[in-house]
């Protein structure tokens, strides 16, 4: 996987991807999500063969990159579960599913199980607040969680 | 014509099943061998009901719901297709009371149409409103969109025609139009549901916006926790771009406008205008000064309108049925309709446009029927997480933009977030405040270095290290935040700390708070 991938291979790889930005206005950000698409993670050495392509400094990036949440400087485990946090779940006992979740995996957030399967992560609202709590296992949306319904969840992505 | 099943592919009815119940449907159509074709709708925006699915019969379209994929079956052998009866049936979709009681204008076609259809769209009146603006000069339209009153349905309520207007004056080479589908309130999914159920309206919005201020580019900035918005807008996009929607000359006229779809990355102030503009040109998401207005230097330093996407999605109708129809709808200075998002512990929960001017009681105790828990309700936060929680004493307050801010609070996007009474005031300021410590930009040091001490003091009050000192040192700080802050996020944090403080006194005592901390 990306671990083995060689400096000469993430040049070629992340070069690509801004090739393909390049008559983005303002591509920073469609470059990373495409980098860390790519890697599941935005690698330290892409920062630099991205400012070298926009003809920014290393700095640069990597403040940007660090900004936001999304971007993660290493890998995640084969699954990130999200777990909205925010208001309208609270009120439909977001709290006590989120407990319930590092509990069950052992992690605290932003932390990866032992196993390597799952990663956790909070999320400050899904869109569901009219189905809440809301969680997000990779692309699969679940409304109206609760804690059988998160172990059945984090049972699927185990196996 | 074969028959159509609606089943939406709103991400809020796929998080409850309906992808299942899809598949479910489609493998019954062939199993039976019946002519039907299997239509993904956006949502009507009636969560408890959802999956719902819905059939169209010759007396019109008869809704069932909540379905499960083991419902189908039976839904099948009952006869559903006919409109029969069946234990799930709700009847006819357009008596159901929650939506026979609201104004669709922004929403009309949302949980109608096929999304990605333009046929569709345009069946039910779509483009109508582009077809006349292509017509005219820039200046009317911005007039007629000026007098239909329409405020930024954002939550600065700023009339949207002068916005337009400072635009359209501005000279330049290039100009933009961007929308802000950054929808990150707890308790709003408008945005999201527009993009998933009707985003050419959206897309006309747009056109219209950019036809009425000489911008030919636009872009809509919208969140990586919406993929399924992202999906349906990316792909609305090329359809309206080879329907001639988009592009030169649209519609055959001499006026050219594209479009791009742009994804955030998680951050919460990014919704702010300026934050958003600098995200949109790769930068750290940090707030800008103003002046200067983004309306005369914007996205790349040059004039750019940049609307909400209810804003934009309410353009269309303004366009066709004149300023008029739409100002006679509301009240005070609130004029038009507001798709109102019922939202947290409610039993009724979803979207509900309806005029400005119900009051918040109505909408909570009549509309959205309590809690979904069956407790009281205690309180409720509107307007997301910058938004004042009211106690019920305030429940007479009229959805405006002038009658909450004369109580302390603010409509902002439209969420009602409910709770029943087990909510702890405490726990919800101090949760404002770690969201702001967590959110914040960082440039302006009220929001940045206030946030964390307020939630320390809070820490201190719930351990009882001299209670009314922080109580107090509490409203100074939130007096800093909110005149020192360059933004909202800093300025507006203190609405919910300190309605919490003002109607809620008894939760601020010293004992043991429940936090799961980040």
């Amino acid at each position: 996987m990306s671990l083995s991938v060689t400096t000469e291979e993430m040049s070629v790889r992340v070069g690509a991807i801004v090739d393909a930005c390049a008559e983005l206005e303002g591509p920073l950000l469609p470059i990373l999500h495409d980098v860390q698409k790519e890697f599941g993670f935005v690698p330290q050495p892409a920062l630099q063969i991205i400012a070298g392509r926009l003809n920014l400094s290393r700095a640069e990036v990597h403040g940007v990159a660090s900004f936001y949440h999304d971007f993660r400087e290493k890998h995640p485990g084969r699954h990130v579960l999200k777990i909205c946090r925010a208001e309208a779940c609270q009120s439909m006992g977001a709290d006590r599913v989120a407990d319930h979740a590092r509990r069950t995996l052992n992690v605290d957030w932003h932390e990866t199980t032992n196993d390597d399967a799952i990663t956790l992560e909070p999320v400050y609202c899904l869109g569901l607040c009219a189905c809440a709590p809301a969680a997000l296992m990779d692309d699969k949306l679940v409304g109206r969680v609760d804690e059988d319904r998160l172990d059945t969840l984090i049972a699927e992505a185990r196996s | 014509m074969s028959l159509k099943i609606y089943v939406p592919l709103d991400s809020g009815s796929i998080a409850l099943g309906a992808d299942d119940v899809a598949t479910a449907v489609a493998t019954e159509i062939g199993k039976r061998n019946i002519d039907a074709k299997l239509v993904r709708n956006g949502s009507r925006g009636m969560y408890w009901l959802e999956p719902m699915v819905e059939v169209e019969t010759p007396t019109g379209r008869f809704a069932y719901g909540p379905v499960t994929p083991k419902d189908v079956a039976s839904l099948f052998d009952a006869d559903f297709i006919a409109g029969s009866d069946h234990a799930l049936a709700l009847g006819p979709t357009e008596e159901i009371p929650f939506l026979k009681k609201q104004t669709r204008l922004t929403f009309a076609r949302c949980g109608i149409i096929d999304p990605l259809s333009i046929e569709d769209y345009r069946a039910y009146e779509g483009f109508a409103g582009l077809d006349k603006a292509v017509t005219m000069k820039p200046a009317d339209i911005v007039k007629q969109v000026t007098d239909s009153g329409l405020r930024g349905r954002g939550g600065a309520g700023f009339p949207t025609g002068i916005k337009w207007n400072t635009v359209l004056g501005a000279e330049s080479s290039q100009k933009y139009i961007v929308c802000n589908a950054d929808e990150g309130d707890s308790g709003t999914f408008a945005d999201r549901m527009i993009m998933e159920g009707e985003p050419f309206v959206l897309i006309e919005g747009m056109a219209i916006a950019g036809i009425a201020t000489g911008a030919t580019k636009g872009y809509l900035y919208t969140r990586s926790e919406y993929p399924d918005a992202i999906r349906v807008m990316e792909e609305a996009v090329k359809v309206a771009r080879a329907g001639g929607i988009l592009g030169k000359n649209i519609l055959g006229s001499e006026y050219d406008f594209d479009m791009e779809v742009r994804t955030g990355a998680g951050a919460y102030v990014c919704g702010e205008e300026t934050s958003l503009l600098n995200s949109l040109e790769g930068k750290r998401g940090v707030v800008r000064a103003k002046p200067p207005l983004p309306a005369l230097e914007g996205f790349m330093g040059r004039p750019t309108v940049v609307n909400n996407v209810l804003s934009l999605a309410s353009v269309p109708i303004i366009m066709d049925k004149g300023a008029d129809f739409y100002r006679d709808f509301g009240m005070g200075r609130s004029r038009g309709t507001i798709p109102i998002q019922l939202a947290g512990n409610i039993k009724f929960g979803g979207l509900f446009e309806t005029a400005f001017g119900l009051t918040l009681g109505e909408l909570v105790d009549d509309i959205g029927g309590g809690t979904a828990t069956g407790r009281p309700v205690r309180a409720v936060q509107v307007g997301g997480p910058l938004g004042a929680y009211f106690p019920r004493d305030l429940f007479d307050t009229p959805f405006d933009y002038e009658e909450f801010a004369k109580r302390d609070g603010l409509i902002g996007h439209a969420g009602i977030v409910v709770f029943d009474d087990s909510v702890d005031l405490m726990k919800q300021a101090r949760f404002a405040m770690e969201f702001c410590a967590i959110e914040s930009c960082g440039k302006c040091t009220p929001c940045r270095i206030g946030a964390v001490r307020g939630v320390e003091t809070v820490d201190k009050i719930a351990q009882g290290d001299d209670p009314d000192g922080q109580i107090e040192l509490l409203h100074d700080l939130c007096d800093t935040m909110k005149f020192g802050s360059l933004c909202a996020l800093g300025g507006f944090t203190p609405y919910p700390v300190l309605s919490a403080l003002t109607h809620f006194p008894e939760d601020f005592k010293p004992r043991a708070l429940d936090i799961a901390a980040e």
